[in-house]
């Protein structure tokens, strides 16, 4: 009865460890055949023994415990040991990070040489139209662009000129150079009239070839006074303005006051007459412009197709339709859509086999070292501490492979590219992405033999040798 | 008797599940004192190892109760065990278990690494082992390059740097010649005479002589010669 009730006692003991338990399975081990005098009978012993209990197994400073340090110190150990393997086991990482960096590389580096192939004008030139809308089989602009339109959008960021024109429509009027009515000559298709406001000259990179360009002067004033363009001016006989010449729209005069050239965005306007848009409204009712050209900083494309319509009439941004440059990053977003999937496969086969590789030569490491480990765990090692350090091993080595790849790779591609003369474009978060893949790798591939490495037997461990 | 023993088997038992099951240690009972010096003999699957490695912490009993330096091991989990093995026990092995490819000091230091010894304190105590060992003159040297006795005075210096109460040495005389062997027992005498306990499992009967009290192994029962 006794006898039970203390072996309970004991077993609570076991679990917790507490001095008196441990008492009382002193005494009962006293009743037990114990050989020599070991057996601690009276009780003050036994509280010291108690008190060993807790002292025995003091907390060790956190700085004399297995650091990191340490355990970096016996990785490197680890690798360092084998150098000709330590080749062999990161070439298969070596050569999946480096198929996968050239191939983006690669990527971008084409997709950039397609992209300097753009119009630098493109890149900073917009266009705002009212938006269209169908009705009764037409194309109807459901808005209108403000007349001061220019002075709106100017002052956003970004935007360096913005001018508006507008068709005039003429009907049946001819623009002539001299006012005579031949009913013999051969008819002439006569040159569009178009109106602008007086910016639009520099917002579409236009130079003036003889002359000037109207002002905010002409444009208030309603002035007749119309520039040419340079195909329109050979086509009616203009070729100096010093003497005032005139031309006709219909019978009214108009002086001309200038010869422009340039304009690549909109070359229609070389073949025009060109009024300001007060003396078109005045002359011929032009009830509104058809578009706002601006010429913008590099870069600013998103930023303006955003607010200029919001500057343009802020209670329907919506009805306005902007063209502007896309950002690089959206450029950079369709660059990454193209590269070669095959190629990116290949890669990532590649990887796996230097995963596979890695694990491979972790897991050789694991049974040589067998004794190591042993070693180890006799010296006060735990498991963990076994299989942290095979882990961190097998991540060394893929993050070197990865580091190695990366270079390789990024070597390969300003090669290629020196080679084509091309301009090697390489995305740096990409390559070191890969590199830390590598590493990724090399946790994947050290998972299983740093529990293989952690399950050994010390016992037997320590029978292999070292 | 004013001190608990420092080792203190009672009624241990391991056996291995079969089938058949084997029974290599058989109700074993024995205290080892502090200062003691103990010789373990016993024909080849006798039990030794197994006796080794449940004194050494590196398996459990089965049945019974084992108490290393006062505290019950059977309450602990593997983390504490490996703590307690790591402060209390010195380990020399017949193989020397030293790493080939660091170098003496290394080897050395590599016992401080898990047994929590005060970092300022590891170099100038390894340094004082190895002094102690009369190899402090080899300490830059690669375990590759040593004589056998050597290398197995290099293992006992690691053996004590955690300062342990009890060095267990399995047959560490068993690759080494009469001469070296007799030189390293003088070492582990040496040791012994400063208090610490020592057991050495051996088949050489003249190295089991030496010590003051011998046990004899058989078919996994023990007895006191």
């Amino acid at each position: 009865m006794t006898r039970s009730i203390l072996r309970r006692f004991r077993r609570r003991a076991a679990t917790e460890g507490d001095g008196s338990a441990t008492d009382d399975s002193a005494t009962e081990r006293d009743g037990s055949a114990s050989e020599g005098d070991g057996a601690v009978t009276d009780g003050d012993a036994s509280v010291t023994d108690g008190a060993r209990d807790a002292a025995a197994l003091p907390a060790v400073a956190r700085a004399d415990r297995f650091t990191n340090q340490d355990l970096l110190v016996e990785v490197s150990h680890g690798i360092g040991g084998h150098t000709g393997r330590l080749v062999m086991t990161t070439l298969g990482t070596v050569l999946g990070i480096a198929s996968l960096v050239v191939t983006i590389g690669f990527a971008q580096t084409a997709a950039g040489q397609i992209s300097r192939q753009f119009d630098a004008v493109a890149a900073t030139q917009a266009v705002v139209k009212p938006e269209t809308a169908n009705s009764g089989g037409d194309e109807v602009a459901t808005s209108t662009l403000p007349w001061d339109s220019p002075a709106r959008v100017e002052r956003l960021n970004g935007v360096e000129r913005a001018g508006l024109i507008g068709e005039v429509p003429i009907g049946e009027l001819q623009i002539t150079a001299v006012p005579i009515n031949d009913p013999s000559a051969p008819e002439v298709l006569s040159p569009t009239l178009l109106a602008t406001s007086p910016g639009l000259l520099d917002a579409v990179r236009g130079e003036v070839r003889a002359g000037r360009y109207f002002d905010d002067g002409h444009d208030s004033r309603a002035d007749r006074v119309a520039v040419i363009g340079v195909r329109a001016a050979e086509k009616l006989g203009i070729n100096r303005v010093d003497s005032q010449p005139s031309i006709f729209i219909g019978e009214r005069p108009y002086t001309v006051i200038g010869i422009v050239d340039g304009m690549e965005r909109r070359p229609d306007l070389l073949d025009s007459v060109i009024l300001p848009l007060g003396t078109a409204r005045a002359d011929f009712g032009l009830r509104s412009a058809s578009e706002l050209q601006l010429r913008i900083d590099a870069g600013a494309g998103p930023l303006v197709a955003k607010q200029a319509p919001i500057a343009l009439d802020p209670n329907a941004p919506e009805n306005f339709d902007v063209q502007a440059p896309r950002s690089g990053s959206s450029l950079q977003e369709s660059v990454q859509a193209d590269i070669n999937v095959v190629f990116l496969i290949l890669g990532v086969i590649a990887l796996l086999a230097g995963g596979l590789g890695i694990a491979n030569v972790t897991l050789l490491s694991v049974s040589e070292r067998t004794g190591e480990i042993g070693l180890r765990r006799a010296l006060g090692a735990t498991s963990r501490q076994i299989a942290r350090q095979f882990m961190v091993e097998s991540v060394v080595i893929g993050l070197l492979g990865g580091l190695i790849g990366a270079a390789v790779g990024v070597f390969a591609v300003v090669v290629v590219a020196l080679v084509q003369q091309w301009t090697p474009i390489i995305d740096l978060p990409m390559v070191f992405g890969a590199a830390v893949l590598g590493a990724v790798v090399g946790l994947g591939a050290g998972a299983y033999p740093a529990r293989k490495a952690s399950r050994i037997e010390p016992i037997a461990a320590l029978r292999a040798g070292v | 008797m004013s001190q608990a023993p420092v080792v203190e088997l009672i009624d241990v038992t391991r056996s291995f599940p079969g089938p058949p099951e084997v029974q290599a240690l058989k109700g074993v009972n024995l205290a080892i004192d502090r200062g003691d010096y103990l010789s373990i003999v016993g024909p080849s699957g006798s039990g030794k190892s197994t006796l080794l490695n449940v004194l050494g912490l590196l398996d459990r009993p089965t049945v019974g109760e084992y108490r290393l330096g006062g505290v019950l091991t059977a309450a602990l989990d593997e983390e504490a065990r490996a703590g307690l093995r790591a402060r209390t026990i010195g380990f020399v092995f017949q193989a020397f278990h030293l790493l080939p490819r660091r170098t003496v000091l290394d080897n050395v230091l590599l016992a401080t690494l898990y047994s929590g010894v005060p970092r300022r304190e590891r170099m100038p105590r390894a340094k004082a082992a190895l002094d102690r060992v009369g190899l402090a003159h080899r300490m830059d040297f690669l375990p590759t390059t040593l004589s056998g006795g050597e290398r197995q005075r290099v293992a006992v210096a690691r053996a004590v740097m955690a300062s342990p109460e009890l060095i267990l040495a399995d047959e560490p005389t068993g690759n080494l010649d009469q001469q070296t062997s007799g030189e390293v027992m003088d070492l582990f005498e040496e040791l012994n005479a400063d208090g610490l306990s020592l057991v050495v499992i051996t088949h050489d009967q003249h190295v089991a002589d030496r010590a003051r009290r011998s046990i004899r192994i058989a078919d996994g029962r023990v007895s006191e010669l």
